[in-house]
């Protein structure tokens, strides 16, 4: 029903737009009122630290006529922000900052009815490596010191994460099947907690993204292992990428932002530059590096392949960690 | 001594002309969003984090501090007067605030608010400029058994006690509890009670909409339908010296609760998974079981405004050791903040203390400048919350109602809340009229989802074995206490059975 009423809306609006002179008009769409900027992660973790930086980014530099309104929504691995977004009442002025529970949840959990094709490609604003840590009193400084001990420990070797399904499990399920490691799994609400609990060593090791366990590294209380990148992070170039040790996998968080499923073209162009405006800036490049993100800028039709890909990826990926 | 002279050095940071501006600006602004209901520390923070990009970074995050200091003594306000809880930290001090109201004695109320809230921040800054880095260690000590342990013991207090109807006390918990599981389980990611399949319930029920539907439309339907509108109006005029008296009687009935709250309030807030509103719901919950008259809870005890109101302030101070010294946010506030030093240029973590000194001590100076402030800036203005309260009844009501359903909306931005505000106020009414306690279902909602994933989490860790909380050194004499204090009340009717007379309580 209510397709068909902003259907309606977009024809008579389209035929004011006819009748107007102006035809400059439609390049010049800005938003009416507050952005609802969802996050689909909790406060205080990666997901949440980009979208703050974002916006703090826009507004420093005054370039939203309105302000982009943070709105965390983290339940569910981020159905609950799918589910907001998808039912948005004001497409226009609803984005969506991803994480990769983009393409898992809707696969894991298919009754939420989400197609994320509907979605609206804004823009790519990097992707987040993940690496393997551990604490500096575990005195073990290498992979092969961690494949030891967890051998050793034979199931009692203890690995926190943020739940089956995310991010950092597909990680752990990849290496745990490539080197046939017996890991306990204990999940927890967001990386950040994540990270705190190898800080105060109630876990073992993490796969955590770089930028939320920076700190911890930087105060010498981390070690990095192993990374999953496809080369070498500049700023850890000691830490080995598990395809030097011969298995062709790497796995990145995509860190992007998306518009609700119908909005208008005028509107998606709006957000387009704007991101535009965000990812060239100097604040933006500086956290690329300082946080070891990767670019991997594409344009709305790179940006739905890439949704494609994914999601086939995801889908193998996630069968073998139920399987 | 080099601590009190960089604290001296920060003090001087804070009192620059700049600072001292963004402190009095800071702690207005959030005495009045804090005295909203709906709105709290967090909404206040995050709303105006973009300004502060006006000022140099220790400016900026010492305003927002302030801000956060201010709503803390502002939640009270609508707690006391309105019996609205002004934000989420406030709602332990409605459960006295607003029978002390009642009865006529809201400016005891306040004032006993104020220097209680003063009185937990002084003693928090003190702790927190004396040993910050040892406690942060402490705070990492605690994982998931230790935290369950500590909830367990925050339910014991609400249970153990005597007096009252201990069965119903129960079920109001297990209510909160259930209310507190609706939505996404955090655990598995599955969904939980999508009561009626409406998709609004998978985000959860909020506690300040529970808060504001048992506290503002309830309360607000049982006076009605007690006094039939015809509520008499005994709020006496306020004087500079019935100020006086009032501060006099707040410091002789309420030191101790201000005593247990200062010091468990801040403890508490520097966990990483609690923060200022389970503070205040457990300071409120060890007061009541310490008091010697536990009966007067609930019913204007001037140690449960007191409890409640020094923990938050003195737990939000501890909050912020696990944002400085670790870069890990203790409460949703500071996680705000966070993300702001980070804007700023700013590495939170363990080396913020040694590479920026400057700005934590302007920050910690600022601390102890601001609780000054807050102190002074809430007394001044209670008379006027008291003029509003010698309102007539007629006109009172319609605002409490219209402040309920406005504060309700303005947290979240959805209808579906209002509905549920609505509900909760006339359910609230009805257990009322049966005489069950409502605090133990607000508590339950608010400890529920903190206590049910460090459960699972540490019998994850276990594989299953409970005996996890009794062998790890900090969480075995946690559990230990709660439990006897939960089998306290079946003790002392085992041994009136036996005839034992004139067992002092």
């Amino acid at each position: 029903m209510s397709i068909t009423k902003r259907a309606l809306l977009q024809l008579s609006c389209a035929g004011l737009l006819a009748i107007t002179p102006m035809a400059a008009m439609a390049q010049e769409w800005e938003p009416r009122r507050p952005i609802d900027f969802v996050i689909m992660a909790g406060p205080g973790g990666g997901a949440d630290q980009i979208a703050r930086f974002i916006q703090s980014v826009a507004e420093q530099h005054d370039m939203t006529s309105r302000p982009l309104v943070p709105n965390n929504k983290g339940g569910g691995s981020g159905a609950e922000a799918l589910l907001h977004v998808n039912a948005a009442s004001d497409p226009d002025h609803t984005l969506l900052v991803t994480l990769n529970s983009f393409f898992t949840t809707p696969l894991r959990q298919a009754n939420l009815g989400i197609d994320i094709q509907t979605f609206t490609p804004i823009a790519m604003m990097g992707v987040d490596p993940f690496v393997l840590w551990m604490h500096v009193d575990s005195g073990i400084t290498d992979f092969e010191g961690f494949l030891a001990q967890a051998r050793a420990m034979n199931g009692e070797f203890v690995m926190g994460g943020t739940g089956t399904g995310q991010e950092d499990s597909i990680v752990i399920a990849f290496m745990s099947g490539a080197y046939g490691l017996d890991i306990k799994y204990i999940p927890y609400d967001g990386g950040g907690a994540v990270a705190r609990d190898l800080a105060g060593q109630q876990i073992m090791a993490t796969v955590n993204n770089p930028a939320e366990a920076k700190g911890f590294y930087e105060a010498g209380n981390f070690v990095p292992l192993l990374a999953f990148s496809d080369e070498r992070l500049p700023a850890y170039p000691d830490v080995p990428t598990i395809r030097e040790l011969g298995h062709e996998f790497s796995y990145y968080n995509q860190r992007a932002v998306v518009g609700a499923p119908g909005m208008s073209d005028e509107a998606a162009a709006y957000y387009r530059d704007l991101f535009t405006k965000v990812y060239e800036s100097e604040e933006w490049q500086g956290y690329l590096q300082s946080e070891s993100l990767a670019p991997l800028w594409m344009d709305a039709d790179g940006q739905r392949a890439y949704w494609n890909t994914q999601v086939e990826s995801h889908r193998v990926l996630l069968s073998r960690l139920d399987g | 001594m080099e601590i009190l002279a960089l604290l001296g050095d920060g003090m001087l940071i804070a009192l620059q002309p700049l600072n001292l501006l963004l402190i009095i600006a800071g702690v207005t602004v959030g005495l009045f969003i804090g005295a909203m209901p709906g709105l709290g520390s967090v909404n206040g923070v995050a709303i105006l984090l973009p300004i502060t990009f006006l000022v140099p970074p220790s400016g900026a995050i010492i305003f927002l501090a302030a801000i956060y200091y201010g709503a803390m003594y502002g939640g009270a306000i609508s707690s006391v007067t309105l019996g609205i809880p002004g934000a989420s930290t406030a709602v332990a001090t409605t459960f006295d605030g607003r029978p002390m109201a009642l009865k006529g004695q809201a400016s005891l109320a306040l004032v006993t608010a104020a220097i209680a809230s003063f009185i937990g921040g002084s003693v928090a800054n003190i702790i927190f400029t004396g040993f910050a880095p040892v406690l942060a260690s402490v705070a990492l000590s605690f994982g998931p058994p230790e935290i369950f342990a500590l909830m367990l013991l925050a339910f014991a207090t609400f249970v153990g006690l005597g007096g009252e109807d201990i069965p119903k006390t129960i079920l109001s918990i297990c209510l909160g509890l259930v209310l507190g599981a609706i939505g996404f389980d955090q655990i598995s990611g599955a969904p939980r009670l999508v009561l009626f399949d409406i998709n609004a319930f998978l985000q959860g029920i909020g506690f300040l909409v529970l808060a504001i539907g048992v506290y503002g439309i309830g309360e607000m339907l049982w006076t009605i339908e007690q006094t039939r509108g015809e509520v008499e109006n005994n709020t006496p005029k306020m004087t500079a010296r019935g100020m006086a008296s009032d501060a006099r009687t707040a410091l002789r009935e309420g030191w101790k609760g201000t005593a247990i709250g200062s010091f468990l309030g801040f403890f508490v807030g520097i966990l990483p998974a609690a923060g200022a509103t389970p503070a205040s719901l457990m300071s409120y919950g060890v007061a009541k079981m310490t008091s010697r008259n536990p009966e007067k809870f609930g019913r204007g005890s001037v140690d449960g405004v007191a409890a409640p109101e020094a923990a938050n302030n003195s737990a939000s101070t501890g909050s912020m050791l696990p944002m400085l010294t670790l870069g890990i946010p203790g409460s949703p506030t500071t996680a705000i903040l966070l993300g702001g030093m980070v804007i700023w240029g700013l590495v939170p973590g363990p080396r913020l203390f040694v590479d920026e000194t400057e700005f934590v001590w302007g920050l910690i100076g600022s601390f102890y400048i601001s609780n000054m402030a807050a102190l002074f800036i809430n007394l001044a203005f209670i008379p006027v919350f008291i003029w509003m309260l010698r309102m007539p009844f007629t006109i009172l009501a319609p605002m409490i109602f219209v402040l309920s359903i406005v504060g309700g909306y303005a947290a979240t931005r959805d209808m579906f809340d209002i509905w549920l505000i609505l509900i909760f106020g006339f359910g609230a009414l009805v257990l009322r009229r049966l005489d069950y306690p409502l605090a133990p279902a607000v508590l339950a909602i608010v400890l529920g989802p903190i206590a049910e994933p460090t459960l699972r989490q540490s019998l994850l860790l276990s594989s299953g074995d409970p005996m996890i909380f009794f062998t790890r050194p900090v969480a075995g004499p946690i559990t230990v206490i709660a439990i006897i204090l939960i089998l306290l009340p079946a003790l002392k009717l085992f041994r009136r059975k036996k005839a034992t007379p004139a067992i002092g309580e």
